[in-house]
């Protein structure tokens, strides 16, 4: 009841979709279509998880006065106004939930990632300070991939772009090819393991 | 004026978390922790008006499509999440959705082996052709490992290494080529937007 029945589900689930693709016919194409629309009224009830989960946190943060509690104060107080600005104006072009996105989300999701240009050459530096042949050629073909498609590239030497061009679509391509042939594998063997319940770590723990 | 206010918050938000490029700071927490809430507080409307509504809420209480008050029974069973004795009842609507992975096998199959496998077996007519086809040959020999990686086969293994390098080289120049321009991005904002210091 507890375990069982899950897995059961998962793998009578599993089993319609392997024929659905094997055996395609109306009734396959039917199956997925109910799968489809049922997943789609299941998934919103999802978000509650989320966002209790995070309240929880932040909650027991503030009520334990744990260090830098005023912090979640401010999360809390963020996810509050936003959701209601959200329900009271809606969500359309033009709303004040639309302008606390752009003046608030935008600018920090893009600051947030822009940081990683910083880290990411540190952290480049460190990995890269041509230690081994295998480095060496790693560290050159990054720099001529980002000299390549820059101007810059093209007025060094006219060259740059093609040998971009060629790594792109040669080793790059056998690259990504042996490791795609991998992660197919791969992931058929795990897509195996969550239906046959050898994998069933996703149920969580307890009895 | 609501314009510039919000010029002003995205620019003073900006400068917030750039200044963990110095250290870790109170004006960064605060914007970290900002960024977090407003992004919650952004999809919970979102997922209602997108998602609850269209596919849920119209369906079963407008259109009458009775039949799907088992998904939404289903859905609200992920809640019991939170009880520490009826929490693997939430496993149900887990299990549902875990079903995908039936299409995982023959998809997985098809479009990261096969169809790889097929492109891989053109006719070896020019150089780059068999450099690919070696490439791809070499790495998934390299990982091999029921063979000790010795004498002429250690060899050719190890040029799947150096292939491997060459895609990791050009995954990471796109990657910083990416973050680079996120950047451009943000100062162009506080050069111009900001500052109107560029047009």
């Amino acid at each position: 009841m507890k375990r069982q029945i899950p897995l059961m589900i998962v793998l009578i689930l599993g089993l319609l979709f392997v024929a659905h693709v094997f055996i395609p016919s109306k009734l396959s194409s039917d199956y997925l279509d109910w799968f489809m629309k049922w997943t789609k009224v299941i998934g919103p009830f999802a978000i509650v998880l989320g966002v209790f989960s995070l309240v929880l946190v932040h909650y027991n943060k503030i009520k334990r006065k744990a260090p830098n509690w005023g912090y979640s104060l401010v999360t809390l107080g963020a996810l509050i106004v936003t959701t209601a600005v959200g329900f009271i104006w809606g969500i359309q072009e033009g709303t004040p939930y639309m302008w606390i996105f752009k003046n608030f989300n935008v600018p920090l999701g893009a600051t947030m990632f822009s940081l990683l240009a910083f880290y990411i050459a540190s952290a480049a530096y460190k990995a890269f300070r041509a230690r081994s042949i295998e480095a060496t050629v790693l560290l050159v073909a990054a720099i001529i991939v980002m000299l390549g498609r820059v101007s810059i590239g093209q007025a060094i030497t006219h060259w740059i772009p093609d040998i971009t061009e060629w790594i792109l679509n040669v080793p790059n391509l056998a690259a990504k090819r042996g490791i795609a042939l991998g992660v197919g594998l791969g992931m058929t063997a795990t897509s195996l393991k969550i239906m046959l319940g050898i994998e069933r770590s996703y149920l969580g723990g307890r009895d | 004026m609501t314009e510039t206010i919000g010029i002003w918050i995205a620019a003073f938000l900006t400068l917030c978390m750039f200044s963990f490029l110095y250290k870790d700071n109170p004006f960064y927490k605060f914007a970290e922790h900002l960024f977090v809430g407003v992004s919650m507080g952004y999809y919970i409307p979102y997922t209602f008006y997108n998602a609850f509504i269209p596919y849920a809420y119209e369906p079963l209480f407008l259109k009458k499509e009775y039949i799907l008050i088992i998904p939404f029974i289903i859905g609200i069973l992920y809640w019991f999440r939170f009880s520490s004795k009826y929490s693997w009842v939430s496993r149900y609507p887990i299990a549902f959705g875990m079903g995908i992975v039936g299409m995982g096998v023959p998809m997985g199959m098809h479009a990261n082996v096969l169809v790889q496998m097929r492109t891989m077996m053109l006719p070896l007519n020019n150089i780059n052709i068999i450099l690919i086809f070696f490439g791809t040959i070499s790495i998934l020999l390299y990982f091999f490992f029921s063979k000790a990686h010795k004498g002429v086969y250690g060899k050719f293994t190890s040029i799947g290494i150096w292939f491997m390098m060459v895609g990791f080289g050009a995954s990471f120049g796109y990657t910083v080529m990416a973050r680079i321009s996120l950047l451009i991005g943000r100062i162009q904002f506080l050069l111009g937007d900001w500052l109107g210091l560029i047009k």
